[in-house]
C-alpha cells in the first residue's frame, strides 16, 4: 500500500484523494515566503535593472548604499530612534503592566484599554494628529518627537507581553520578600524582575522592531536630517525602483529576523 | 510603605483594621500610579492630538462650530467612492484570505507538531520582515518587466505583459500577503483544539469524509474563522502603505485620502472629518467583533 492510499485522518480519507489540499497549502506557503526570499539574491545582482536569477553577481548596490550619505544617515536615524524607543517604552510599559497587575483595582481594566488604544486606532489618524500637534510644538523633524510617537506605539506591546508574564508569576513570592523586610521596589527588583526578565527583553526587542519598521508616523513627523530609513525607502518607491532598495531590504531582513529569532528563543527558554 | 498588606486585615478588627485598610488602599493607589508615565505618554502623543483633530473636524474655515466638513462628505460623490473602495478592498482581501488561509490552516492542524511548526515559520516570516520590504518585493515581482510577467511570457502562458501592479490586483496581492498570518494563526489555534473523537464518531456513524468535514469539523472551526476574518477586515480598513505603493494612484482608500488631504492640500477639515469617520468605523466593527468572539483572540498575536 503506497502513501497515497493510506488513510490520512480519522475520516479514512486517503492522502491521494485529498492531494489537491496539500497542493493548495504548499502554494499558499510559497506565496508567503517567495517575496521575502527573492529580494535577497536580487540585491546581489550586477545589472542596472532587477532581474532574477541575476546574470552576474556583485555588491554594487551595497556599496551604493554605503557611499550615499543620505542613506547612511537615514539608517543611523532609524537605529537611534529604535534604540531610544525601546529604552523609553520598555520601562514605561513594564511599570504600567506591574501597576495594573498588582493594584487589583476594577478601574485598572479601563486603564488597560487606554494603554492598548494605540494598537487599535488606525495609524494614519495618529500620524496626522501627531503631525498637527508637533507643528505647533515645534517637534516636527526632531528625533525626540519621533521617539515619543514610536514609544507610544510600542507601549501596548510591552504592556501585553509583560502582563502575560506576570499572570504566570506567583505574586506571593514578592509578599515573602516584603515580609522579610524588603521594600516594594527592592522586592520587585530582586524577586519579580528576574523571573519576568525574558518577557521584558522580548518586549524591548519588539519595541525596537516597532520603531525600526514603522512607516506612516515616520512619513509625517520625521524629515530633514532626521529622516528614517523607512521614510526614505517609501519616497524612493514612489519615484522609481532603485535596486539599492533591494540591498537595504536584505539588510533589514537580516536585522529584523535576527531580533525576532532572539525573541522566539527567549520565549522558548521561558517556557522550558 | 512598610505595611504588610491583606493577609492580616481579615483577622484584625476595629480601628486597627480601618487603619490597615486605609494603608492598603493607599498602597494600591500608589501601585496604580505606576501606570501614570505610560498613560501620560499615550495621552499627550495620541489622545489629546486626536481630540484636537476631532474638534477641527467640527470647525468651519471661519472658526465657527459647524458640520460643513461632514456635509461635504455626504454631498460629494468622490467621498462616497473612497468609502466604497475601502470596503471593497477590505472585503475582497478578507475573502481571499479565508479562501487561501482555511486550507493552509487545515493542513497545518493535521500535520505532526514538528512539521507544522516548521511550516509555521513560513507563516510567521512575513510577520518579521518589514512591511515596506514585502511591498517592494511585490512591486519587483509584479511590474511589467517583472519576474512574473517575464516568466509567464517565456513559458508561453500569455503574450503581452499583464498589468499586475499599479492597480487593484497589485494592491490585493500585497494586502493578502500581509493579512494571511492574521487569519491563519487564530484559525489554527481553534482547529488544534477540536477534539478528533468527534470526527472519528462521525466516520464511525457512516459519514463520508466530505460529510464529516462539513457537518462536524467545519462548524467547530467557525469561531476561529470568524475571529481571524474580523481582525483581517478591521486592519484592512486602515491600510495606507500597500495601496499607496502598489495601487499606482488608482486605489484610494480612506487612509490615502487623509494623507493626500494633508500633504497636498493642507485641508485639515477634510482630513480630520475623514479620520473621525474611519476611527468610528474601526471602533464599531471592533465592538461587533467583541460581541461575536473573545477580544483576546483578536489582539493576541503581535499585530503591527
Amino acid at each position: 500500500m503506497s502513501w497515497l492510499d493510506a488513510p490520512a485522518s480519522a475520516t479514512q480519507i486517503t492522502h491521494g484523494r485529498r492531494f489537491w489540499l496539500y497542493a493548495v497549502a504548499a502554494l499558499v506557503l510559497a506565496f508567503l515566503i517567495v517575496p521575502t526570499l527573492i529580494v535577497v539574491p536580487m540585491s546581489f545582482s550586477g545589472a542596472q535593472y532587477l532581474e532574477f536569477p541575476p546574470r552576474q553577481w556583485s555588491l554594487r548596490w551595497y556599496s551604493n548604499f554605503f557611499a550615499s550619505a543620505s542613506w547612511v544617515q537615514a539608517a543611523a536615524t532609524s537605529f537611534k530612534a529604535a534604540t531610544l524607543t525601546a529604552l523609553v517604552a520598555t520601562p514605561l510599559g513594564t511599570m504600567a503592566a506591574y501597576g495594573l497587575a498588582a493594584s487589583r483595582f476594577r478601574a485598572a481594566r479601563a486603564v488597560h484599554v487606554l494603554l492598548i488604544m494605540p494598537m487599535i486606532v488606525p495609524v494614519i489618524l495618529i500620524a496626522v494628529a501627531v503631525f498637527y500637534v508637533y507643528v505647533k510644538a515645534k517637534l516636527n523633524n526632531s528625533l525626540a518627537g519621533l521617539v515619543l510617537a514610536h514609544a507610544m506605539l510600542a507601549v501596548p506591546l510591552v504592556v501585553i507581553v509583560v502582563t502575560s508574564a506576570l499572570k504566570t508569576f506567583d505574586a506571593n513570592q514578592e509578599m515573602v520578600a516584603r515580609s522579610l523586610g524588603a521594600s516594594r521596589p527592592r522586592a520587585f527588583i530582586l524577586v519579580t524582575l528576574p523571573q519576568i526578565r525574558f518577557a521584558v527583553v522580548s518586549a524591548a526587542l519588539l519595541s525596537f522592531l516597532t520603531s525600526f519598521d514603522e512607516v506612516i508616523l515616520a512619513l509625517f513627523v520625521s524629515g530633514g536630517a532626521n529622516s528614517t530609513l523607512t521614510r526614505n525607502m517609501f519616497m524612493a518607491l514612489r519615484d522609481q525602483i532603485d535596486p539599492t532598495i533591494a540591498a537595504i531590504s536584505t539588510m533589514m531582513i537580516v536585522v529584523t529576523s535576527a531580533l525576532f529569532a532572539l525573541t522566539q528563543v527567549l520565549g522558548r527558554a521561558r517556557n522550558a | 510603605m512598610a505595611t504588610i498588606a491583606h493577609p492580616v486585615i481579615s483577622a484584625a478588627s476595629g480601628t486597627n483594621a480601618r487603619g490597615l485598610r486605609r494603608d492598603q488602599l493607599r498602597e494600591r493607589i500608589a501601585l496604580l500610579s505606576l501606570c501614570a508615565p505610560a498613560l501620560l505618554l499615550v495621552l499627550v502623543t495620541m489622545l489629546l492630538p486626536i481630540a484636537w483633530l476631532f474638534s477641527l473636524s467640527f470647525t468651519a474655515d471661519d472658526g465657527s462650530l459647524s458640520l460643513v466638513h461632514y456635509r461635504r462628505m455626504l454631498e460629494q460623490p468622490s467621498y462616497a467612492s473612497i468609502f466604497v473602495m475601502t470596503f471593497k478592498v477590505s472585503l475582497i482581501t478578507t475573502g481571499i484570505c479565508v479562501a487561501f488561509g482555511y486550507p493552509l490552516a487545515y493542513v497545518l492542524s493535521q500535520l505532526p507538531r514538528r512539521a507544522a511548526n516548521l511550516c509555521l515559520i513560513a507563516v510567521m516570516l512575513p510577520f518579521w520582515t518589514s512591511l515596506l520590504v514585502r511591498t517592494y518585493a511585490w512591486l519587483v515581482l509584479l511590474q511589467r518587466q517583472g519576474l512574473i510577467n517575464s516568466w509567464g511570457i517565456r513559458l508561453g502562458l500569455w503574450d503581452e505583459p499583464l498589468a499586475l501592479v499599479n492597480n487593484l490586483s497589485g494592491t490585493l496581492v500585497g494586502m493578502v500577503h500581509i493579512m494571511l498570518p492574521f487569519l491563519v494563526l487564530p484559525l489554527l489555534g481553534t482547529m488544534r483544539s477540536i477534539d478528533h473523537d468527534y470526527i472519528k464518531a462521525a466516520a464511525n456513524l457512516g459519514a463520508s469524509p466530505t460529510r464529516a468535514f462539513w457537518s462536524v469539523f467545519f462548524p467547530l472551526s467557525l469561531p476561529g474563522l470568524f475571529a481571524g476574518a474580523l481582525i483581517v477586515f478591521i486592519i484592512c480598513l486602515g491600510f495606507y502603505v500597500t495601496p499607496a505603493v502598489l495601487g499606482g494612484g488608482k486605489v484610494i482608500m480612506v487612509s490615502n485620502q487623509i494623507a493626500s488631504d494633508i500633504e497636498l492640500f493642507f485641508n485639515w477639515g477634510a482630513a480630520s472629518s475623514l479620520g473621525v469617520l474611519l476611527l468610528a468605523l474601526t471602533l464599531a466593527f471592533l465592538y461587533i467583533a467583541s460581541r461575536l468572539t473573545r477580544l483576546e483572540h483578536l489582539v493576541g498575536e503581535g499585530s503591527r
